[in-house]
């Protein structure tokens, strides 16, 4: 018993065919919007991958990529396929390949849907990779004197002013940090001193941040230091003190920029199952 | 002696016909160029006009996008009326608009010309505006309470974050304004009541910049204040000052920005201006061309082409005549139909006696 079986006359049969070809060519479009999407979220995880602690997963890019190119090959295929079946001398040349062809077919497809379920899931792993990534950013930032390091500050800086954050989850983790380096503080004062001493690590904390997490709209001059001391500047209450400095966290602000990513090439890996 | 005189075959003529139906069609595509061109320009200096003094300088992209748009206008009428010629009988509905069309033509693409030097030209008026507006922004950069300048900060801090600059000149423009407004200082504090009262105009002036002038690129946290004075902080040596802040001035960062976007695109608009002139030379050919075989006659004959009838210095002097006699018109001196007494007519030659023999 056929399962959802159809009549053709030959009128039918041409049109179908001419359809599908079109169909065809526009899957191979989509196959290289596919493998540059790929390419530019690959670009896109290295430029940042400072930040991610050098250990993030390119698992995703790798596999958009691999699925754009077997897409175009495929569907290119395909497409001289139904060109071809309307000449029924060509026709039964191709005859034998349409079997392992459909098989193929049905492969790259459970690919794609493979790949649609990685980019939503990969989402989290991206997450911790940022968190960690970040903390230790953070933790770099003075170290602009060790090999290897010597970068984090500058990449750390220019992240906050682009993405419009600060800290890790908020501002207050530089407080927890040493970011000035001691190659930049004058041991021989007293106050710098007390300060080192005070703490258990013997390390010279303040309730002050960089300047890249000032925030450009603010109608006063960006107040750094001292944000937690109200008498420590004029007319400044820091409960309710907005615009002064980023409120975000740059682990917010980065993964919302990179899960907009992944989820518009979950949408349009849906998109080209559909069209499969 | 005519100028550039070519001889056609028709199907030279004919071919010359096609190619320049072609070369229109292209000309409306660089048109359009042209068009985009101008809009790019009008939206690049519309993004940091608040830092520009006066709107001058946005004669240049609306030249460009006028002249863009005049140009696909133009061509397409061409490719229209370069179709027909191939065929002296259409011609013929188009002979008396080809001149003018030439005519419009040309002066045209002497605009395009004018447009792609004004490119060139503009980098003293643009250094002049950025100057002063500059100056002024850096001025109001504290009134984020007045209507109409409260952005100016924002667009100042974001100016020099983006373009990697201090100040108008230098970053010691900052030291010679208030750029912190009074709301925010403490007029009870004797430290601040000194310094406001040390300047003569009242202003509280410091060696310190805003943190938008802070370097990237700075291995150590960024100094803003007590810039004068290097011993106030802990192993400031040459180096960290060199690094510490952004070195170019505002004005130097937008004008190399600007220049940069205006040479390119004088130098697209010059190559187009070439490529017009070149449709033009064409179309001229056939025009003339097919002039002379209406001339001549014969559909299927050879005929001449050339850009210019006489030599250039000829149809100078005979275009002069026209223009000059245009203002002649009620002038009646070579009308031959009108009796002017001449000074030789006016000796009174006796009229012959004539014998009227009356007949009595």
């Amino acid at each position: 018993m056929p399962f959802l079986s159809q009549k053709f006359n030959l009128q039918k049969r041409v049109k179908l065919a001419q359809g599908l070809w079109m169909l065809y060519w526009l899957a191979v479009i989509v196959g290289i919007i596919l493998f540059s999407l790929g390419i530019f979220f690959k670009i896109e995880l290295r430029k940042r991958s400072e930040i991610m602690d050098n250990n993030e997963s390119h698992l995703v890019p790798n596999l958009l990529i691999l699925v754009g190119m077997l897409s175009c090959g495929l569907n290119a295929f395909g497409g001289k396929l139904c060109h071809d079946s309307l000449d029924p001398q060509k026709f039964s040349k191709m005859k034998p390949m349409l079997r392992p062809y459909m098989l193929l077919c049905c492969g790259f497809n459970a690919l794609l849907l493979l790949l649609v379920l990685l980019s939503f899931l990969m989402q989290f792993a991206v997450y911790l990779t940022l968190a960690e990534g970040l903390k230790n950013a953070i933790r770099f930032y003075k170290d602009t004197d060790t090999p290897g390091r010597c970068f984090m500050k500058r990449t750390l800086d220019m992240t906050q002013i682009e993405f419009r954050c600060c800290g890790n989850n908020n501002f207050r983790d530089w407080f927890e940090v040493q970011w000035i380096s001691n190659r930049y503080l004058d041991m021989s004062n007293d106050v710098v001193k007390d300060r080192v001493l005070s703490n258990v690590e013997g390390k010279y904390l303040m309730d002050s941040v960089p300047f890249s997490c000032c925030n450009p709209g603010s109608p006063r001059p960006c107040i750094q230091h001292h944000l937690t001391n109200n008498s420590a500047h004029y007319d400044y209450d820091h409960r309710t003190e907005e615009l002064n400095i980023w409120n975000r966290g740059c682990r917010q602000a980065v993964f919302s920029y990179y899960s907009g990513i992944m989820n518009s090439i979950g949408a349009l890996l849906i998109f080209t199952i559909i069209l499969e | 002696m005519a100028v550039g005189k070519i001889t056609f075959t028709k199907t030279e003529r004919e071919k010359l016909a096609e190619v320049l139906w072609l070369l229109n069609w292209i000309s409306v595509v660089t048109g359009a160029i042209l068009f985009g061109l101008g809009l790019f320009l009008k939206i690049e200096i519309q993004k940091w006009q608040e830092v520009m003094s006066e709107q001058g300088i946005l004669y240049v992209p609306h030249m460009l996008i006028t002249t863009g748009l005049a140009a696909c206008g133009i061509n397409y009428l061409g490719s229209k009326i370069c179709l027909d010629c191939a065929d002296t009988n259409k011609f013929l509905r188009w002979k008396l608009v080809m001149m003018p069309y030439i005519v419009c033509t040309f002066f045209f693409t002497a605009c395009v010309l004018v447009g792609a030097l004004m490119c060139y030209s503009i980098r003293s008026q643009l250094e002049e505006a950025l100057y002063l507006g500059l100056r002024n922004t850096m001025r109001f950069y504290k009134d984020t309470d007045t209507p109409g300048r409260c952005y100016l900060k924002k667009t100042l801090d974001l100016l020099q974050i983006q373009f990697q600059c201090c100040g108008n000149t230098d970053y010691r423009d900052w030291f010679q304004i208030q750029w912190i407004s009074s709301r925010y200082l403490d007029m009870t504090n004797s430290a601040v009541v000194d310094r406001v009262r040390s300047n003569v105009e009242g202003k509280y002036l410091m060696d310190s910049v805003p943190f938008s002038c802070c370097s990237t690129l700075s291995s150590r946290p960024c100094i803003q204040h007590n810039l004068s004075n290097p011993g106030a902080h802990a192993h400031y040596d040459e180096r960290s000052q060199q690094l510490n802040l952004w070195r170019r001035g505002c004005q130097q960062a937008l004008l190399d920005h600007y220049t940069g976007i205006m040479q390119s695109i004088g130098l697209t608009v010059l190559l187009i201006w070439l490529f017009e002139l070149l449709v033009l030379t064409g179309v001229r050919y056939l025009q003339t061309a097919m002039e002379n075989v209406i001339r001549l006659g014969d559909p299927e004959s050879e005929s001449e082409g050339w850009i210019l009838e006489n030599s250039l210095a000829e149809t100078a002097c005979y275009n002069f005549s026209i223009i000059k006699s245009l203002g002649k018109c009620y002038q009646v001196d070579d009308d031959p139909n009108i009796n002017v007494p001449t000074a030789a007519a006016n000796q009174e030659v006796p009229s012959a006696q004539v014998q009227v023999n009356v007949t009595s």
